[in-house]
């Protein structure tokens, strides 16, 4: 839980001149590793294909993981066994153990809404929902049952501050989403996930459809809310990954399955790989 | 060295000739609607007044209007929409989103439904005889012409519905299933009005579909041309009466021109509708909302 959400916070539309990027504390730091998602051999198939071979990952409590690795080699499915999102795409079998807060996630009891509302993702394309901006923020909160007007409000301006969107469209929050640029539009994205309150980011690529400037805009932002929000971010920015992540984790393709080469501190993956091909890949020798 | 500049003149002919067989084709099909409007209203532009729109016909519709005409076939229709609406609605919710692509029952529903499609409307007028009037007891009535053409337009309005269903962007799922709503939430939220320009055209061109229906009225909503005191009254529709003063009534051609002329320009200002619907509400949802 993000603490300083549902705080009473100035509710009426004043745009301040100031870049505030909402009151937003460094978290505790990525020293103590607690394990909040473990993976245990974790398999994925398309319609018998596998995807995803026998992964086993541990991925701690308010850390940066970046996933790096070749276009194919598994990433973004193993992001989306984490939310249970596979469970949209027709044919897609998962096998093995995914637990979050030590609840195995595919056992058949677990609430995928909740689990979902706690695990928030971001795609790879902004994709707002063809509403305003206020509506896609409200949208999903009002389905989670926070309906009270002043309470919603605040989480909305709340959100949009933490994401640095708050000047830039406090004054149409009733526009439509779509008329936003990219980067904007990637923005809303996170922050109507971080309205829900999660305590995980999945974040499947959020700069590659974005220019640099956005790009790193959204970047600060990804660095700013480590500590809050334990964040798995897929990229194949190696630089991007190295500048905000505190664990990586390689993904490679071996007999057309992707699989986990190597896992550990960022900078052990970036600067002293056990694997070679770990070593030949962040150096740009190959993939 | 390759000269850029020579015309190959065989092509060039090729190319005209292609394009003028073209052109010819277009205006003859055009030529058709043209001169059937030209037509009907050469017909029936002279025998069209308030009076005609109002009245009720006399002297088997010599004389007189289609007043009745036209509220037995509004009252057709909305039952018609009424009952099958919803049904087609739902059904396409269903296949698009609640089942698998490549499910068995889904393909099974798909496939009865193409068939459906094919069915000729005098075969629905016999079944809607058999069921609804003769099976059900509802007679020659609004209801079970309405009930029957509702049959019949099952098929168009779940596969524009489903079609428009399937074409909003998958990423509006995934972002919304991602954020925890469920199916519901998502169906009510985000698809069905994104999905709203293509459920508008499939509802109009069905209600186009039921105006003009002729065959499958003869044998259920019946010939009587009386102002219909409720939907269990017979009650002709306005295509029907086309056919009824055109071969049944000596001396009933220009009302029967009269009455095509009012059906077509109905069905042209219904498609016209449909259209720029269509185009007006995509056009609003990518610009703004």
């Amino acid at each position: 839980m993000n603490p300083d959400q549902g705080k009473a916070v100035q509710t009426d539309c004043e745009c301040d001149d100031a870049y505030t990027l909402g009151p937003l504390q460094m978290g505790p730091p990525c020293c103590d590793p607690e394990p909040v998602i473990q993976v245990e051999d974790l398999s994925l198939q398309y319609s018998g294909k596998t995807a995803l071979q026998k992964v086993t990952l541990d991925i701690y409590r308010g850390c940066i993981t970046a996933l790096i690795g070749p276009s194919g080699c598994g990433k973004t499915s193993f992001l989306s066994a984490i939310n249970r999102l596979t469970d949209l795409i027709p044919a897609c079998q998962v096998d093995g153990r995914i637990r979050v807060d030590g609840r195995d996630i595919y056992d058949s009891a677990c609430n995928v809404q909740a689990l979902r509302r706690q695990i928030g993702m971001v795609f790879q394309k902004p994709a707002p929902f063809p509403l305003s901006i206020r509506r896609n923020i409200t949208l999903p909160l009002r389905e989670h049952g926070i309906t009270q007007r002043l309470t919603v409000e605040s989480i909305t301006e709340q959100v949009l501050r933490d994401v640095g969107l708050w000047n830039e469209v406090c004054d149409r929050l009733d526009t439509a989403a779509l008329s936003l640029s990219g980067g904007q539009q990637q923005r809303l994205c996170i922050a109507r996930a971080l309205a829900l309150s999660p305590q995980i980011l999945l974040m499947d690529e959020p700069c590659s459809a974005l220019d640099p400037i956005a790009s790193g805009v959204v970047e600060d932002l990804i660095s700013r809310l480590s500590g809050h929000y334990t964040i798995v971010i897929v990229t194949h920015n190696l630089a991007q990954a190295r500048r905000i992540a505190n664990y990586a984790a390689f993904f490679w393709v071996k007999e057309r399955a992707g699989q986990l080469v190597e896992f550990g501190h960022c900078r052990d993956i970036f600067e002293s790989p056990t694997h070679e091909l770990t070593a030949a890949y962040v150096n740009g020798i190959r993939g | 060295m390759f000269d850029v500049f020579a015309i190959n003149r065989w092509q060039y002919y090729r190319e005209l000739l292609v394009q003028l067989i073209i052109y010819i084709l277009v205006l003859l099909v055009s030529a058709v609607f043209i001169w059937l409007l030209f037509d009907l209203t050469r017909g029936g532009l002279a025998h069209l007044s308030w009076e005609f729109l109002t009245e009720s016909p006399r002297d088997a519709g010599r004389a007189g209007g289609i007043g009745s005409i036209l509220v037995s076939t509004l009252l057709i229709l909305l039952v018609a929409l009424f009952v099958a609406v919803p049904l087609a609605w739902t059904t396409a919710a269903l296949l698009s989103e609640f089942v698998p692509t490549t499910s068995q029952f889904g393909m099974t529903v798909r496939f009865s439904l193409q068939v459906l499609a094919g069915v000729p409307s005098i075969v629905f007028g016999l079944f809607g005889n058999a069921f609804f009037s003769i099976y059900l007891g509802l007679g020659f009535s609004i209801l079970s012409g309405g009930l029957t053409l509702a049959c019949m337009l099952l098929p168009i309005l779940v596969s524009t519905a489903e079609a428009g269903l399937r074409a909003v962007p998958q990423s509006y799922r995934l972002s919304a299933a991602a954020l925890g709503l469920s199916r519901t939430a998502t169906l009510f939220q985000l698809l069905l009005p994104a999905a709203a320009p293509t459920l508008a055209a499939g509802l109009l061109l069905g209600i186009g579909r039921a105006v003009a229906e002729t065959a499958a009225l003869l044998f259920t909503s019946g010939y009587v041309d009386r102002m219909p005191g409720s939907l269990l009254d017979s009650g002709r529709a306005l295509a029907l009466h086309i056919f009824d003063l055109s071969m049944n009534v000596p001396g009933g051609d220009t009302p029967a021109y009269a009455s095509a002329l009012v059906l077509v320009v109905l069905l042209l200002s219904i498609n016209i509708m449909a259209m720029k619907l269509a185009y007006g509400l995509q056009r609003k949802r990518i610009m703004s909302v």
